[in-house]
């Protein structure tokens, strides 16, 4: 039941950015309550020929942590404004002309920010195309300065 | 004071690059260059906010812009279009970009060996002593490509 909340709040384009929906990111399943996103490989995530831009590759990287982290919040009963504070990504291996996966692992999730890591693959799940560790600051209305 | 090799033009380079995949669908443009550097334009879209309550640009494109600025200034340095692959790439985001200001990523490969590419860089919006994010990066060559000519 909470899958089919999530994926509603998902469908109402309440979770993903415009940016993330302008690329074709969507939700392809949910582990343990944490969405696994998914994108389509095509001429907007090309980067050289028949690859993922490694640009596309973080775009889906990040979107999965922002989501992931927007809906464990949610549950909490919180609605911070994120601003992301940095991202490391790591390029393991090319992303190759087919779909690409990312889930989130909200590594650490205190009062005013959260520590994300995300991983992406493609059709082995044990070869991940790349890895990212966020770090996100989590402003409340009430202490938004800016 | 910078002097270029005819046979390799950055701008006509990122011609070819970004006006296919990703970098067109972004719409990213040649701006400048240096010996070891390069500067790329992202223009503003509506479609790419990351946040449309507070209207700021997603930060995904931003990665791209570097990215993309960074194989540049690799084969500017080298003066040559060689494939490249991003092994490692940090960005530190120090504010949003301004609202509906285009960005630009000035990025410089400060040392280049045999098997991989170091480089740094910034985005900004209006002024490059106030950026927007800062990033460090390193790209391995690709391919039997990589090695050719190499010194």
């Amino acid at each position: 039941m909470w899958e089919a909340r999530a994926t509603v709040a998902v469908n109402n384009k309440i979770v993903l950015s415009p940016y993330a929906r302008a690329l074709g990111i969507e939700v392809a399943d949910f582990e343990d309550r944490i969405p696994v996103m998914k994108v389509s490989f095509g001429g907007s995530v090309e980067g050289r020929p028949q690859y993922f831009h490694g640009g596309a590759t973080s775009g889906l990287l990040e979107t999965a942590a922002y989501t992931a982290l927007r809906l464990r919040l949610d549950e909490e009963g919180r609605h911070p404004v994120f601003k992301p504070i940095n991202i490391t990504v790591q390029f393991l291996s090319g992303g190759r002309s087919e779909p690409a996966f990312a889930k989130a692992r909200i590594t650490r999730l205190g009062a005013r920010n959260a520590n994300v890591s995300v991983e992406a693959w493609q059709s082995d799940r044990d070869r991940p195309i790349a890895s990212a560790v966020m770090n996100i600051l989590l402003v409340e209305e009430s202490d938004q300065r800016d | 004071m910078i002097k270029h090799d005819s046979s390799f033009q950055p701008r006509e380079i990122c011609d070819l690059v970004c006006r296919v995949g990703h970098s067109s669908w972004l719409g990213i443009q040649y701006y400048n260059h240096g010996d070891d550097w390069v500067e790329l334009e992202l223009p503003w879209r509506e479609d790419l906010l990351g946040d449309e309550d507070r209207h700021v640009m997603a930060t995904g494109p931003i990665i791209s812009l570097l990215d993309m600025a960074s194989g540049m200034a690799i084969w500017t340095k080298r003066q040559a279009f060689m494939p490249v692959a991003t092994l490692d790439l940090r960005v530190d985001y120090q504010r949003p970009s301004g609202d509906r200001m285009p960005v630009r990523a000035r990025v410089e490969c400060y040392r280049d060996t045999r098997s991989a590419a170091f480089v740094r860089g910034m985005a900004y919006d209006r002024d490059i002593d106030d950026p927007v994010a800062t990033m460090a990066g390193v790209f391995m060559n690709v391919g039997s490509a990589g090695n050719s000519g190499r010194k």
